[in-house]
């Protein structure tokens, strides 16, 4: 008897997608449309903040790709890459409709005194402990903020809000658990994680610095006062070390006195970041991709 | 002892008691693409334990939105029938076609039958 | 743990046994009635080797095939390209782990097959030894490598070895925005300034030859062609599948306004098929043979990432490893 053998690996065939918002909070994926919302100038520049911190993170993390230590690496890391700008596009949209900018206006067009990004996210990968270190703070905070700005009376930097933080949650997830392994695996891991946190903690404190204009959004309900994440944050980042059996480094960099990002002061690394960025869009004004 | 069907030979070549310090053993992965359905096998991945291979899973297996629920199993710790007592193991259900409704078809054309 | 069966055949005297001629039986039986292999049926040791050479091949082709493109992640010139641009090569890192699985059902480890590929000894496509000096490389990698990679790969989810199959099921669902992105990127770049127009032909002019070479040598050529194709594995020859893709590539051209770079050309209506120019076969035999423009960087870039990475892949089993020693203490402490 002869048995009728069906195909056993089914049709292939394009897999219908109810495709998902791409960009969270602006109710439309291609650009402001009838009724989009219009951030208000204080509102369009804490936008601008938040998303210069996910942006550069999001480049930083892109070099990973076909370099991370494992190719399942590879995926994980460009997985956090992707989250991070999706959540850059939806505030760099919406923080260039109070001027009629667009994301890619603001991305490619800005000189460095114009970045508004916080320190920690521009600097360099170092090795994978490094990157796993600036993950680590990184992710905290944003569970930290995110999880409050879901509740902005501001609409669309709430529906922002509320689609990160489940992504960074996620995020803080990896860190964390890589921070386990690399404290907790061999002499070598372990050596190279201490310092990558040592690397990286000068920057925390930035995060959690209040100024006039975040100070006035946040009595509207608008922003998330940056001061008022610091005890969640350093918790979060606290029960990690506690399981690694890490000491947060002694000594912190303050960097008010300086400028620190959110006023367009940066390292000397957010340069180069920015040309590598920048330099195809540039050579081509005008042009559309 | 030996593994399933995506994973057969593998198990016993790459996995953590024959490899170099540095390398990680296979898992199997079974992901369940929605609720009422059961896991479905979809592959394998190599991480180092469990908690890292479920994550692995989800980022290599789940980016399209294919799963609920995620389960992972060591690829060595799968026992499979054996291939070369194919017979012994699956003759018995032939000839007992009794076991089928559409056996009986005397009673085709009854309502709720 | 015993050793697989098949193993330990393969190291007997050429005689067959009663088993082996029983298992050839069988699997003839399958192959003939068009129905899969699975990982621990009897097979040919010839066919096992076919199918580890041909799956490990092109899960290498995958990993390489990330380099080129991740070149342009960072400079990709709207935030939405980058991030389609970084979900494909990502995508292809998830590709090339479903296929090292599949070979792994064959009894070869990824590690071995890593070493392989970065000593040089296992073959990759070698379309990835080309450079990518453009944003337009994208487009016309998209459009046109990954349009013949489909052409290649949706017959091999038919492939009689069951893994291989269901392994490409799930690469030519995912990798249909390939293609589509690419074609994307170049209408895009044709509907553009002069430069961008520029910058689409050129690198269309670049991809035209390499993607058909793709399809491999013709078949009066293609050493292992017709065994594949006896076997099941693969289901068009090599002339068929070039013909094909031309024929899908020839209107779309148009639609993009782009030049294929033939002079010759031109449907033939007698032959029911489209004349082409002679293939420079001496490029394909030189970049296979690894003096292609970009041979040594590409496999520099991995073996230096494998190295890098060995520290950390080390901690993790090692972490792994303390661990389950110390919940077998736990274990231990408790009875």
């Amino acid at each position: 008897m002869t048995r009728p053998t069906p195909d056993a690996h089914g049709e292939v065939s394009v897999d219908r997608l109810a495709l998902a918002e791409e960009l969270a909070g602006t109710g439309s994926a291609s650009g402001p449309g009838e009724g989009a919302r219009i951030a208000p100038p204080e509102t369009a520049e804490y936008a601008l903040r938040l998303g210069d911190d996910a942006l550069v993170l999001a480049q930083r993390l892109g070099d990973w790709i076909t370099r991370a230590p494992e190719l399942e690496e590879d995926v994980a890391l460009g997985n956090i890459a992707l989250d991070l700008i999706g959540h850059a596009r939806s505030l760099l949209h919406y923080a260039g409709s109070a001027t009629g900018r667009s994301e890619d206006e603001l991305a490619y067009w800005r000189d460095e005194p114009e970045w508004r990004n916080a320190w920690l996210f521009e600097q360099p990968n170092g090795d994978f402990a490094c990157t796993i270190a600036r993950q680590l703070l990184a992710s905290c905070y944003w569970f930290e903020l995110n999880t409050a700005l879901s509740a902005s009376t501001d609409p669309i930097l709430a529906a922002v809000g509320a689609k990160a933080v489940k992504e960074v949650d996620y995020h803080r997830d990896h860190a964390a658990q890589w921070t386990l392994r690399l404290a907790g695996g061999t002499e070598e891991s372990r050596r190279r994680m201490i310092q990558g946190v040592a690397d990286v903690w000068p920057y925390l404190d930035e995060l959690f610095e209040d100024d006039e204009l975040v100070t006035r959004l946040a009595a509207d309900g608008v922003a998330v006062l940056p001061s008022s994440l610091r005890a969640g944050t350093e918790a979060a980042i606290a029960q990690v070390f506690a399981e690694a059996e890490l000491e947060p480094p002694a000594g912190r960099t303050a960097f008010t006195a300086s400028g620190g990002g959110r006023r367009g002061k940066h390292t000397e690394h957010l340069g180069p970041l920015l040309a590598e960025l920048q330099v195809l869009a540039r050579q081509h004004p005008g042009a559309s991709w | 002892m030996s593994t399933p069907g995506a994973s057969t030979g593998a198990a016993d070549q790459a996995g953590a008691s024959t490899g170099a310090a540095d390398q990680w053993p296979l898992w199997e992965v079974f992901v369940r693409a929605g609720r009422g359905l059961s896991h479905v096998h979809v592959g394998s991945l190599h991480a180092p334990d469990a908690e890292l291979a479920v994550r692995n899973a989800r980022d290599l297996y789940t980016r399209r939105g294919e799963g609920v629920s995620i389960w992972v199993v060591p690829a060595d710790a799968v026992t499979t029938s054996d291939p070369d007592a194919k017979g012994a193991f699956f003759e018995s259900p032939a000839g007992k076609n009794y076991r089928h409704a559409v056996y009986y078809t005397k009673s085709e054309g009854v309502k709720h039958l | 743990m015993t050793a697989p069966a098949e193993l330990r055949r393969a190291s007997e005297p050429a005689e067959p046994t009663a088993d082996e001629l029983a298992g050839q039986a069988a699997f003839d039986e399958l192959i003939a009635a068009d129905s899969r292999i699975e990982p621990r049926d009897w097979m040919p040791e010839a066919y096992r080797k076919t199918l580890i050479r041909q799956i490990s091949q092109h899960a290498h082709s995958e990993i390489i095939g990330m380099q080129p493109e991740s070149n342009w992640i960072s400079r990709a010139p709207s935030l939405k390209r980058k991030a389609i641009l970084m979900a494909k090569v990502q995508d292809e890192a998830g590709h090339g782990l479903y296929l090292y699985s599949a070979a792994q059902t064959l009894g070869i480890g990824r590690e071995e097959m890593m070493r392989q590929l970065i000593e040089g000894r296992a073959r990759y496509s070698s379309i990835f030894n080309y450079p990518t000096p453009t944003w337009a490389d994208m487009g016309a990698i998209g459009w046109l490598v990954d349009g013949a990679a489909i052409c290649n790969q949706v017959p091999l989810c038919r492939a009689s070895y069951g893994p291989y199959g269901r392994a490409m099921v799930r690469i030519c669902k995912e990798e249909s925005f390939h293609q589509r992105q690419g074609f994307e990127i170049l209408l895009e770049l044709m509907q553009g300034t002069e430069a961008q127009r520029r910058m689409a032909q050129d690198a269309v002019n670049r991809w035209y030859w390499p993607s058909l070479m793709m399809f491999g040598p013709p078949d009066d050529e293609s050493p292992n062609s017709a065994q594949s194709m006896a076997w099941n594995i693969k289901r068009f020859s090599n002339d068929e599948l070039r013909q094909r893709f031309v024929g899908m590539l020839v209107p779309q051209a148009e639609v993009l306004g782009v030049t294929l770079p033939d002079p010759e050309l031109a449907w033939n209506e007698e032959r029911q098929a489209y004349d082409m120019s002679e293939i420079d076969w001496t490029e394909f035999h030189e970049v296979l043979a690894g003096r292609g423009p970009a041979n040594a960087e590409r496999l520099r870039r991995r073996r230096e990432a494998h190295e890098a990475g060995a520290w950390v892949r080390e901690a993790a089993a090692e972490y792994a490893r303390k661990q389950a020693d110390r919940a077998a203490e736990l274990a231990g402490a408790v009875a």
